[in-house]
Parts: structure tokens; C-alpha cells; sequence
């Protein structure tokens, strides 16, 4: 287990050393001079050609382009991402400071993905057929097809400027009520992340339960004395949750590329908002350093997902 | 108020299935007991409703409709018995073995919860130490070397031959009146299928239960059966005693079945395989459904249905021409 | 391990089987004279649902086609003096934030977005089944890294391609089709390599590659029309998600660039409160649009799965 658990990581580490190379090559084949966009045009005066150059030297772009990866490769693993172009802040600081938000985002809408999914799935599968299947199915279709920034432009429509329930947009009132205020701000867009979410894994929570209830197994439950929920949540569920565990890990990015588009519909401050502003801006240390987060959290969770299958699943032995 | 009737009484009983080209009748009227104590085989080609007549008992068939007959246990119509009171019979009195140790058991549960929870389901005040503690027990009754251990570990750390021993002691746990083993051999290696089959003996002795034995193997039903139901295209063609219907078989497709047989006292050249194959259940072919395979064939056969009748002490046959055929087969075995 | 793990195309390898089994031409013991084809599109014709969406899309194809002649006046004619005005007789929608005529942009729109979706949907299929076949046909490392590369590109969101892709080379329609294309492809790849190993396994295949048939022709002669009628269903599915794709990307302002319209960034203009509140003829016909092209084109592409397939009907 230990060996195998190495061995996944290392070979992510490697594949994260591809996608930096990708990135940094992006980087340099981009127009313009790194340093030329640090200053702004206004103070492009007489001689700035020479401060640029000695700024070249001194930030080392005239060294062999092996030898600026490495070093731009070393500062990216200690943490340092270079600073904005935009206020010169750490990039390092301001996606941290960011991740909280989206995190708190994620994980909620995770969860109410997997709060409607599975009983959805369960109650489809088991009911296979009838107007709760077809209700669920629709869903799922729905929530696919709808795009979530629609739906959260609609939303907003409804429950901030018709009805006034819930505010339209940030992650809190200045001054305002603590805990139960930020809750307040992130039903909205936890709630339609959720939602777009659960319409995949509810059709795969049927898909797989539909085909756990025609096991054996499930027979011999029943044949035991046990009632359909028994049957159904003992044994047919817990078959095809394992699998599950790996399906809601790769769908994690997934689930961050549409807290991008909501972060910005509701204007949450998370990690999403400020790639696009980063992007809108031209503000290259920024994506990139995003970029990077997003690559660490794809391999981190699709580590994540081979490892805990390996852990949940009794039957894989892994050596 | 118990009734004199014997345990299971099965009553014209007809199941059948929808399918895309028509309905499928897979059981036709089939009708026979079960005693106190008895074990009881049931024989057939794969296709003539013997595992389905097993499935309903305890109303395990799941995309079929029970379209007549009663199956009596107790007196009790199972049938229509509330879906509460059937799941307070089934693994407690009426208990079953199924036919493929490697997925009747759950594979990410480990076997010793599964004995626990088939014991705790109609014993709830037991408590979590007495049920791993009869669990174990039963694990060493079947013959589970290091049971303790055993409890501890998922099926696919089993053998074949393991699983089913789990799966026996799994169908005995409470002690049933009748247990219903559904090829309990079929799936498995033929050195383990003795072992079984010795321990299906054991397990019986043990708990007294009267035994369904569904088999295709006439061997394993002549080395534990006290009766044998021959059931042909949905129907039962022959029953009686063992040592009778293997002796003076009256009805044609049983005198074939134990033809193709291969036993120690004949040549294998004089194996007669039963030409032809069994008919199409979405449209069997009118009168005897054996008349197409059928040596003596009459015209009576391809019209008239025939009715179970005995021919002899607690032996029936469903053939018009039994009475003949007794004749002939003492002709042909001496 | 990797073959282990499930994925959501996890019925992939066993339904690739039972089509190939079933076979272009081969017809099983079972069917009648129809060949699969016919049979398929008997199946879905019978699925109103489907019928439905497809009727939609030719309608909104021949809108895309004929748009000069429905919209009737230009999509880009600026007019500063009537910004932001109410649906009237003139303007049917309404006019934006430039004064420019909503429906007319709406049906110009319907343009783009089919043709990102389209474009993108198609190079998605081309390089999956390219990729997928090398994989099944060459197996070994080359297909573990293949299929390695497959799942990673799944899991990684194309919206975050496009923000390095369009924040450093700047955002264009040709970045959009291949940044979509690159999150695509991998289900068609999975799909077709599925195929490929269950064609391999057919021993008059066997047979053939003996006698010294190279690679290039099994992929040409067996492989693809073995999976044809996956690839048209998993393509199908795909324009569904570039189009959706090409809307949010064009509302974050990474995709199609004004003046040109497409309808997610005709939805960019919906990110201020008064616009939301005051204003629906500007976000709600765009967005309607893009709910009901994908819906089509999802029934489309479910009823093309039932009817290619009909045992994996109501399985996922």
C-alpha cells in the first residue's frame, strides 16, 4: 500500500513538473517584456531602456531559458509566485487569501450536491420507472443544460430583487451579522453550484444502483429477511458508493471551473473572481499562479480518488 | 392450530414472466409437498421452472407474476402473506442456499456481519458479543477451519468452496424448518461439490429441516433425496420416492434422464442422451409438452394435456401412457 | 490500478462489446432483414422527445443559415440615442448598452455559438478516436499514458485552459474550439478504445492482422464503423457541451469578443443588478436561447444513445 501510494505520487510530481514547463513556455511565448509590462507606460522616460536591461539582468531573463525554469520552477515550489503586475502584491498571498472563500463555496455545494444526489439516485433506482424516476431524470437533464450563471443571474432576479430574501452579491454585509450573514450570501451560489453538480452523480448513483439491485447478493439480503431499505442501504448502496468516492473526487475541478463562473455572477471574493479579473487585466503572474493551484488540486484529488479506492474497496488489493 | 398438512404444500402453482416477444410461462401448474424432516429433490433441464418454483416460495422472483396456484407453508399462503410477515419467514423458517458462492455473498461486507445480520434480523434483543459469538460457531459447525479469524474476512478472501460453506452456515443460523438450496453444487469444483453435498447432509442431520434440493444432477438427488419432483417445461412430469422413480421411472422423459446418466455398470457407448431440446416456453406445443421429443408419441399426446395420476404408492406420473411404459422399461432394463 | 478505477463511462468497455457483437452488418441471429441502421432509426423516431429537439435544431439552423433575412437590420449598427431600450415595434427585443438591436444579435448569435459548438464537438470526436484507437490497437505503456492523459484532461476544467490560454495569447474563437476541444476529447477517446479492444478480440480480426493488414486499415475498414454509432452519440453530447462552454466563457468575457455577438456574451452585459432587475429583454432571451439549443441537443444526443444502443437505455 505505502509503495503504491509513493509510487502515484511521484508519478504526480512529475506530471505536475510537465504542466509548470507548459506553463512557463505559455508564458514567455506571450507578447511583450515581462519587465516592459511591470512599468507603466507613463514612466517610459529617457534611459528607461537602460534600467530595463539592467532589470533584465538582474531578474535573469537573459540566462539560458533551462536555467529560468529551474529558478522559476524553485521559487514556485517555496511558495513564491512573483508579485501582481497589478498592485505588486504577492500572487502567492492573494490566491491564499482567495482559497478560503472558494473553499467554503466548494465544500458547501459538495455537500448539497451529495445531499440531493443520493437519496435522488436511490429513490430513482429503487423506484425505477415511475413519475419520481422521470422527476429525476428531468432534473438531472435540466441542470445540465441550463448554464449555472443563468441560473444564478435568474435567481438573483428572484430572491435578491423580487422577493428581497437573500442579498444579490459578496460574501457578507460590511459590519454585518457574523456567521449567520455570510450564510445568508453563500446560499445562493453554493446552492446552484450544488445543484448543476448533482445532475451527473445523480444519474450515475441510478445507473450504478440499478445495476447493484439485480446482484445476487442483494437476493441472498432479501432471501436473509431483510426490508427493501435494509436491502437497499446495507448492501446495494454501499456497493456503488465506493465507486462513488472516486466519481465526486474527479468532479472536484469540475466543480471549481463552475465556482469561477459563480463566483463572478455573485461576486463571491474567491479564487475565481480574481483569475478573471487577472485575465481581464493581463495580469500573467496571477494566472499563472492560479493555473498552477488548479493543476496541484486536479492531481491532489485525482491522487486522492486512486488512493481511497484502493482503501475502501476491500476486494483491490494494491501492490 | 396447526395443520396436518405437510409444511410446504405447492398448489398448481404457474409464474409467469412479460418479455418483449410474449409472455413466458415458466412454471405451468406445478403441485408437490414437502414434509417435516424430508428432503426433497427437484430435477429438470435448465429451463423447466425448477429454480423459479424455488424463487417463489419465498417471492424472490423479481421481474415475474405469480398467475395462479397457492404455495402453502404452515397452512400459510406465502403468496399473499404481507410483504411484513414473509420477511419475518424468510432466513428465519424458511432459509436459502443459492447456486454461485461468489455473488450471492456481498463482496464489500465481511462474512461474519453477514451470519450476524441474518441473526439479528428476527432476533433483535440479541446483543453485538452473543451474535459474533454464534456466528463463529456456526462458521465452526460448517467445517471453517479457524472460524474466529475467518469471521473477519470479505468473500473474496474465501474459496468456493468456502463461500458456500458460509453461505449454509448463513441459511441455518436460525434454525429453519425448510431450507431451500438452489443448485448448491453447480458453481463449484467437482472435489468440493462432495464436501458440500456431505456437509448439506451434516447441516440437515443438525437442524432437522425438511430440504428443497433444486439440482439438474440426478447423482447429488440419489445420494441425499428422500423424494424426487421430475419437472419438465414448467410442469411436474414424475414424483415419488427416490429408489421408485429411479428403479420404475413411468414417465418417458425421466426413463431418458436417467438413460443419459453415466453409471458405473454400463458402457459409456450405451448412453442415450435425450434427442431434441426443450420446447419454446412462449409457445409450448399443445397436449404433452415432451410429445416432440417423446419416443412413444400418440396422437393423444399432440392434443390432450395430461393430468398428474398415481401410479403407485405415493408415486405420480403425468404421462397418458404410464401404465405401458412400465412395461416396457422393465423390458428394456432387464 | 487505472483499469480498476470507475469512471463515469464506466459501462464503457461492455456496452462497446455488445455493439460490436451486435456489429455493423453482422446481425445477430435475433434481427430481422432491417440492418442496425434502419433499426436505429426506427428507434429513434418512435422517441418524441428526441424527434422534438431535432425539429428545434433544424429550425434554429436554418435561422443560423438564413440570419440576414430574419433578424432584419445589422447586429452592429451602433445607435448612442436609443441605448438600452424596451422591446417596441421596431426593436422586437429591445436595443443593449450601444443601442444595438437585441433579436437581430440574438439570431447572429445562434450562428456562433452553433459553429464553436459544432467546430469543437467535431475536433473533439477526430482526435478521441484517433487517440483512443493508437491506445487499443498498440496497448501497453502507450496506452497507459494515453489513458492516463485522458482522465487527467477530463478532470482539468477547460474554463482554466481558456483563462491561461486567452490571458496570455489573448481570447479568440480558435483558443475557445481548441480549449473546449481539449476537455472533450477524452470521452470520445475511452469510448473508441473500448471498441478497439473488443474489435481486437473478433478473431477474423486476428486473422486479418496475420495476414499483414497494417493498423491504419483496421482502423479504417473495422474500428470505425464499429463505433460509428457510439462516436455520433458521444459527438453529439459534445457539441451540447461546447456550446455550453463557448456561453460561459463568452460571458466571462474569455470567449467571443464584441462587437461580434454570441449569446454568453450578450449575457455579459447581465452582471449589473439594474440591468437584472430592469431589464430581462437584455439577459432573459440569450439565456432562454442557450437553455433550449443544449436541452435539444442533449434529448437529441440521449435519444441517438437509446436508439444505437437500446440495452443501455434508462441505465444512466
Amino acid at each position: 500500500m505505502a509503495a503504491f501510494v509513493v509510487r502515484r505520487i511521484l508519478v504526480n510530481i512529475v506530471v505536475f513538473m510537465l504542466i509548470g514547463i507548459g506553463v512557463f513556455l505559455l508564458v514567455r511565448a506571450a507578447p511583450g517584456d515581462p519587465v516592459r509590462m511591470m512599468i507603466s507606460p507613463e514612466d517610459l522616460q529617457e534611459g528607461s531602456e537602460q534600467f530595463i536591461q539592467a532589470r533584465r539582468a538582474e531578474l535573469g531573463l537573459d540566462d539560458p531559458i533551462l536555467v529560468q525554469y529551474a529558478r522559476w520552477l524553485l521559487d514556485a515550489i517555496s511558495g513564491d509566485l512573483g508579485s501582481s503586475f497589478l498592485n505588486r502584491e504577492p500572487v502567492s498571498g492573494l490566491l491564499l487569501e482567495r482559497l478560503g472563500p472558494t473553499v467554503l463555496l466548494m465544500s458547501t455545494a459538495l455537500g448539497i450536491s451529495l445531499l440531493i444526489a443520493v437519496p435522488l439516485g436511490t429513490i430513482a433506482a429503487v423506484r425505477r420507472n415511475t413519475g419520481v424516476d422521470y422527476a429525476a431524470a428531468a432534473l438531472s437533464l435540466g441542470v445540465i443544460s441550463v448554464p449555472s450563471f443563468f441560473l444564478g443571474i435568474t435567481a438573483i432576479y428572484v430572491f435578491s430583487l423580487q422577493l428581497g430574501w437573500l442579498p444579490s452579491s459578496g460574501m457578507s454585509t460590511p459590519d454585518g451579522g457574523g456567521g449567520a450573514d455570510v450564510l445568508k450570501h453563500l446560499i445562493m451560489p453554493a446552492a446552484i453550484l450544488g445543484l448543476a453538480a448533482a445532475g451527473p452523480l445523480t444519474r450515475y448513483v441510478r445507473g450504478s444502483l440499478i445495476d447493484e439491485l439485480s446482484a445476487d447478493y442483494v437476493r441472498t439480503a432479501e432471501a436473509k429477511g431483510g426490508s427493501l431499505a435494509r436491502v437497499v442501504s446495507r448492501h446495494a448502496l454501499r456497493n456503488s458508493l465506493i465507486p462513488l468516492i472516486t466519481i465526486v473526487m474527479i468532479n472536484i475541478p469540475q466543480m471549481l471551473a463552475g465556482a469561477v463562473v459563480l463566483e463572478q455572477v455573485f461576486a463571491w471574493p474567491g479564487m475565481g473572481q480574481l483569475a478573471v479579473r487577472a485575465v481581464n487585466t493581463q495580469d500573467y503572474p496571477v494566472i499563472v499562479g492560479f493555473a498552477l493551484y488548479v493543476a496541484a488540486l486536479v492531481l491532489v484529488c485525482n491522487l486522492v480518488a486512486d488512493i481511497a479506492y484502493a482503501v475502501v474497496d476491500p476486494r483491490v488489493k494494491v501492490t | 392450530m396447526e395443520s396436518t398438512e405437510p409444511l410446504l404444500v405447492i398448489d398448481d402453482l404457474a409464474v409467469e414472466f412479460r418479455t418483449d416477444e410474449g409472455v413466458v410461462k415458466a412454471v405451468d401448474g406445478a403441485s408437490f409437498s414437502v414434509g417435516r424432516g424430508e428432503i426433497v429433490g427437484v430435477v429438470g433441464e435448465s429451463g423447466s421452472g425448477k429454480s423459479v418454483t424455488a424463487m417463489s416460495i419465498l417471492g424472490l422472483v423479481k421481474s415475474g407474476r405469480r398467475a395462479g396456484g397457492t404455495i402453502r407453508f404452515r397452512g400459510r399462503d406465502l403468496a399473499t402473506l404481507p410483504a411484513k410477515e414473509l420477511r419475518a419467514i424468510r432466513g428465519a423458517e424458511i432459509a436459502m442456499i443459492f447456486q454461485d458462492p461468489m455473488t450471492a455473498l456481498n463482496p464489500v461486507v465481511t462474512v461474519g456481519r453477514q451470519i450476524v445480520e441474518a441473526l439479528k434480523l428476527h432476533d433483535k434483543k440479541l446483543s453485538k458479543a452473543a451474535a459474533r459469538d454464534r456466528a463463529i460457531e456456526l462458521l465452526a459447525l460448517v467445517g471453517m477451519p479457524d472460524a474466529a479469524a475467518r469471521f473477519k474476512q470479505y468473500p473474496h478472501e474465501f474459496s468456493g468452496g468456502m463461500r458456500q460453506r458460509a453461505m449454509i452456515a448463513m441459511a441455518i443460523a436460525n434454525g429453519p424448518s425448510l431450507l431451500i438450496a438452489d443448485e448448491p453444487t453447480t458453481a463449484l469444483d467437482v472435489t468440493i461439490q462432495a464436501q458440500v453435498l456431505d456437509l448439506l447432509k451434516v447441516a440437515q442431520q443438525e437442524t432437522q429441516a425438511a430440504t428443497l434440493l433444486i439440482t439438474h444432477d440426478l447423482g447429488v438427488v440419489a445420494e441425499l433425496a428422500d423424494r424426487v419432483v421430475v419437472m419438465y417445461a414448467g410442469r411436474v412430469v414424475e414424483q415419488g420416492d427416490v429408489t421408485t422413480v429411479f428403479t420404475e421411472p413411468r414417465h418417458p422423459y425421466t426413463v431418458g434422464l436417467l438413460e443419459s446418466l453415466p453409471r458405473l455398470d454400463r458402457d459409456v457407448d450405451e448412453l442415450h442422451p435425450i434427442p431434441g431440446s426443450p420446447p419454446s416456453l412462449l409457445a409450448p406445443p399443445p397436449g404433452c409438452p415432451f410429445h416432440p421429443r417423446c419416443p412413444l408419441a400418440r396422437d393423444r399426446c399432440r392434443t390432450e394435456r395430461p393430468q398428474p395420476r398415481v401410479v403407485g404408492a405415493g408415486h405420480q406420473s403425468a404421462c397418458h401412457f404410464a401404465a405401458e411404459l412400465a412395461a416396457v422399461h422393465t423390458e428394456v432394463t432387464r | 490500478m487505472s483499469d480498476l478505477r470507475p469512471s463515469l463511462d464506466a459501462a464503457d468497455v461492455t456496452a462497446a462489446q455488445e455493439a460490436v457483437a451486435a456489429g455493423p452488418g453482422t446481425g445477430g441471429p435475433s434481427s430481422s432483414r432491417r440492418s442496425p441502421r434502419a433499426m436505429a432509426a426506427r428507434r429513434f423516431r418512435r422517441n418524441k422527445v428526441a424527434v422534438g429537439g431535432a425539429i428545434f435544431l433544424l429550425v434554429l439552423l436554418v435561422v443560423a443559415l438564413l440570419a440576414p433575412l430574419i433578424a432584419g437590420q445589422s447586429p452592429y449598427s451602433v445607435d448612442l440615442g436609443a441605448i438600452r431600450q424596451p422591446p417596441s415595434a421596431e426593436h422586437w427585443l429591445g436595443t443593449d448598452a450601444s443601442g444595438r438591436d437585441v433579436f437581430a444579435r440574438l439570431v447572429y448569435a445562434a450562428r456562433v455559438s452553433l459553429m464553436v459548438g459544432v467546430f469543437a464537438a467535431l475536433l473533439a470526436v477526430l482526435v478521441g478516436t484517433l487517440v483512443g484507437a493508437v491506445a487499443g490497437l498498440f496497448g501497453g505503456w502507450l496506452d497507459t499514458a494515453l489513458m492516463r492523459t485522458a482522465d487527467m484532461m477530463l478532470s482539468f476544467p477547460n474554463i482554466v485552459v481558456v483563462i491561461v490560454l486567452a490571458g496570455l495569447l489573448g481570447p479568440s474563437i480558435p483558443i475557445l474550439v481548441i480549449a473546449i476541444a481539449a476537455s472533450e476529447w477524452p470521452t470520445a477517446a475511452r469510448m473508441v478504445r473500448g471498441v478497439t479492444l473488443a474489435v481486437r478480440e473478433r478473431e477474423y480480426l486476428h486473422a486479418a492482422r496475420v495476414a499483414g493488414a497494417s493498423r491504419g486499415w483496421l482502423l479504417r475498414k473495422h474500428i470505425v464503423p464499429a463505433a460509428m454509432g457510439q462516436i455520433v452519440v458521444v459527438g453529439t453530447l459534445a457539441v451540447a457541451g461546447a456550446i455550453l462552454s463557448e456561453a460561459v466563457l463568452s460571458f466571462l468575457g474569455l470567449g467571443v469578443q464584441p462587437p461580434q455577438a454570441s449569446w454568453g456574451n450578450m449575457l455579459n452585459d447581465a452582471q449589473s443588478l439594474t440591468v437584472i432587475q430592469s431589464m430581462p429583454w437584455l439577459w432573459l432571451p440569450p439565456g432562454l436561447a442557450i437553455a433550449a439549443t443544449v436541452l435539444s441537443v442533449n434529448f437529441v444526443g440521449d435519444g441517438l444513445r437509446d436508439a444505437v444502443d437500446p440495452r443501455q437505455s434508462g441505465r444512466s
